[in-house]
């Protein structure tokens, strides 16, 4: 079911889109190809909404091109809505209706696709299938959201932030399923902040901020273009401080910075640089009061493109 | 290669069965649209009912000599209730209302004191005045018999339920639409929708059907019990008062759906909604007659969409007008229908 001879399943060229003050999205490209899951990864106000709506015909580019399924909006929305699967950030579906009737409405919209009661058993609803939508939790709120999505059998899925505000177990869950959509071979492009889900569920990521893309890649290259495969972070006792040019020239050292009293090493091996480390912190006379260290992910990527974390939290 | 879909599965028929469920599953909603009006009507209606004449109290200001003979001459009156009291009192009783009327006797005349204002002080000194020229020997110039007739359709209650009829048109029409259109935009839940297949134009229109449907049961409720509770006739053709509440309905809907083409908060909504219908539930002739107020305005007052409403009900209802008779009002109606829903199309903000 995928489009006709490996022609992507979405192009995006140039895009621009500049409110009253802002810029959105400031020339963005990027490519989904048929049958990957691709993610926008970036912090709030990065401009992945913005894109995400241009791209599912919502929201009207300043400047770009957008092909979706080889068409264009403006031309072949009827025949693209058929084809698209959408989930908003923030949608909220009727309280009074139940899920059944919810999925059965979505499903009257579409010419074709799957009967209203194996979609809610698809997103694992079918216990709740009679109860009214008000009283779902916010993961069953958010499977919902993709049931009416997956409802007209969609070549091509959007998903706008599709576990904000989840806790883990739903967050995971929701998960299984986007892989279970993925594996039927179709197309994916997907928002998020998480890392986590980025590199569990997306065949390669544009990491994105203040609209534009800064790296591109699967989520392994990413990573290893870091040339670290670990991050070690300490902070020190009491207000002290330790010079970092020596903290670089520790065997097994790539990188160093100082943010916020917590410093952080990139490493490529962790064996010889802990050493190095405690030796050269006896040396300044510091005392350790954190340690802890990680195997590298895509927000130290983030990290060091930016110098900023991915949530604010 | 479309399957073959049962009828239920049309999407116009599942936009209008959400708007049933909507409206069903929330019993204030209910409340207001079916039951108030007809508790309204039952109310004013046991208020204003026609009684029996009561009797119009006078006060007779006691002390002067002539007070006992003017209040034998009153008590003959079969109209009046005399109460004989001082004269701080019987200024009491004026203001209370529980005399209509003071009688001041003097050593040369009778003076009357009373608010000119008042329509039961002027029945009271016309009552009291014939009472005390009457009992002085004044005799009848023109011989006169009364015979009484209880006419139904001029009672207040006849005048009413048209009134609340036509209300309750526009208030379901205007909120019903409004709020649930504001609602959804609110919730992007508009914005979901139009990122489907989905038909804008069935959209609208499932309300448009839904209102239809409703109005049935709305009309049938106040109507039935207008009808078989308080006796209001209806003489008018039928065919008119169903034409006449449809496209009532069709018009407030579409009122409702230029109110709420781009407000995003329901307290915008709700703001917007009252500075629309106040000026009818003021102006239009509800709970009376739309002619009192000034002639200067009535240019404006005969213009508003609830008055062409209550009118065109009212000449059907009461007076058995058809189509002919309500032309003028059924003009003004369409042209609120046609101007609001065009507008509404060209505004109307999906996200």
């Amino acid at each position: 079911m995928q489009s006709a001879s490996g022609e992507p399943a979405l192009q995006v060229r140039n895009l621009r889109k500049v409110y009253k003050d802002v810029v959105a999205v400031d020339g963005l490209d990027l490519e989904v190809f048929a049958g990957e899951c691709f993610g926008l990864l970036g912090p709030n106000g990065a401009g992945k909404t913005t894109t995400i709506e241009i791209c599912e015909g919502l929201n009207t580019p300043d400047s770009g091109e957008v092909t979706v399924l080889g068409r264009r909006w403006g031309k072949d929305d009827r025949e693209l809505r058929e084809r698209l699967g959408i989930s908003l950030q923030e949608t909220q579906f009727s309280e009074k209706l139940t899920v059944e009737e919810t999925v059965q409405l979505f499903r009257s919209f579409y010419r074709k696709g799957p009967a209203p009661d194996s979609v809610i058993d698809m997103v694992q609803l079918g216990e709740k299938a009679k109860s009214r939508v008000g009283t779902l939790s916010g993961g069953q709120k958010q499977r919902l959201a993709l049931a009416c999505a997956l409802v007209g059998d969609p070549e091509l899925l959007f998903l706008d932030e599709p576990t904000t505000g989840l806790d883990p177990q739903s967050r995971r869950q929701l998960w299984g399923l986007i892989e279970g959509f993925k594996s039927a071979g179709r197309s994916i492009l997907l928002t998020t902040h998480y890392m986590e889900e980025a590199e569990r569920l997306c065949d390669r990521v544009a990491i994105v901020d203040h609209g534009k893309p800064i790296a591109l890649g699967t989520p392994r290259e990413l990573i290893s273009e870091l040339k670290a495969e670990h991050v070690l972070e300490f902070a020190l006792a009491g207000n002290s401080t330790v010079d970092e040019g020596p903290l670089r020239q520790i065997k097994g050292v790539c990188a160093a910075a100082h943010q916020d009293g917590t410093y952080r090493l990139q490493v490529e091996e962790l064996h010889l640089a802990m050493p190095g480390l405690l030796g050269e912190l006896r040396r300044q006379g510091a005392q350790l009061s954190e340690l802890r260290t990680h195997s590298a992910t895509l927000e130290d990527v983030f990290v060091s493109l930016t110098g900023r974390h991915l949530r604010d939290e | 290669m479309s399957e073959r879909r049962r009828w239920t599965d049309h999407p116009l028929v599942q936009l209008t069965r959400v708007r049933y469920r909507e409206f069903f599953r929330e019993p204030e909603a209910v409340f207001w649209v079916f039951i108030f009006p007809v508790l309204l009507a039952a109310g004013l209606g046991i208020a204003f009912r026609n009684r029996t004449p009561e009797r119009t109290g006078v006060a007779v200001v006691a002390g002067d000599s002539g007070a006992a003979r003017v209040a034998d001459a009153l008590g003959r009156a079969p109209d009046l209730q005399v109460l004989v009291l001082p004269a701080s009192a019987a200024a009491e009783a004026l203001r209370t209302g529980e005399a209509a009327l003071v009688v001041v006797p003097g050593p040369r005349e009778v003076e009357y004191r009373y608010d000119d204002t008042r329509p039961e002080s002027r029945v009271a000194r016309l009552l009291v005045d014939e009472a005390l020229q009457r009992a002085a020997g004044r005799p009848d110039a023109v011989p006169v018999s009364d015979r009484v007739v209880h006419e139904r359709g001029s009672r207040y209650i006849d005048f009413l339920v048209p009134g609340l009829l036509g209300m309750n048109l526009m208030g379901s029409g205007i909120w019903g639409v409004g709020f649930a259109i504001v609602d959804a935009r609110k919730k992007r839940l508009l914005k979901r929708l139009i990122a489907t297949p989905m038909s804008r134009a069935q959209y609208l229109a499932s309300f448009v059907l839904s209102r239809l449907t409703l109005l049935v049961i709305e009309v049938g409720l106040l109507l039935g019990f207008g009808v078989l509770v308080f006796g209001v006739p209806i003489r008018g053709p039928l065919t008119v008062l169903v034409a006449l509440c449809l496209l009532s309905s069709l018009a407030f809907t579409s009122m409702g759906l230029l109110v709420s083409s781009r407000v995003q908060t329901m307290e915008g909504a709700s703001g917007l909604m009252n500075l629309v219908m106040l000026p009818m539930w003021i102006f239009s002739g509800v709970f009376f007659s739309a002619s009192r107020f000034p002639d200067s305005l009535q240019p404006f007052i005969q213009a508003l969409p609830l008055t062409a409403v209550v009118d065109a009900l009212r000449a059907n209802v009461l007076r058995g007008a058809g189509w002919q008779a309500v032309a003028p009002e059924l003009g003004i109606i369409l042209a609120w229908l046609g101007v609001s829903f065009l507008l509404a199309l060209k505004l109307f903000r999906w996200r």
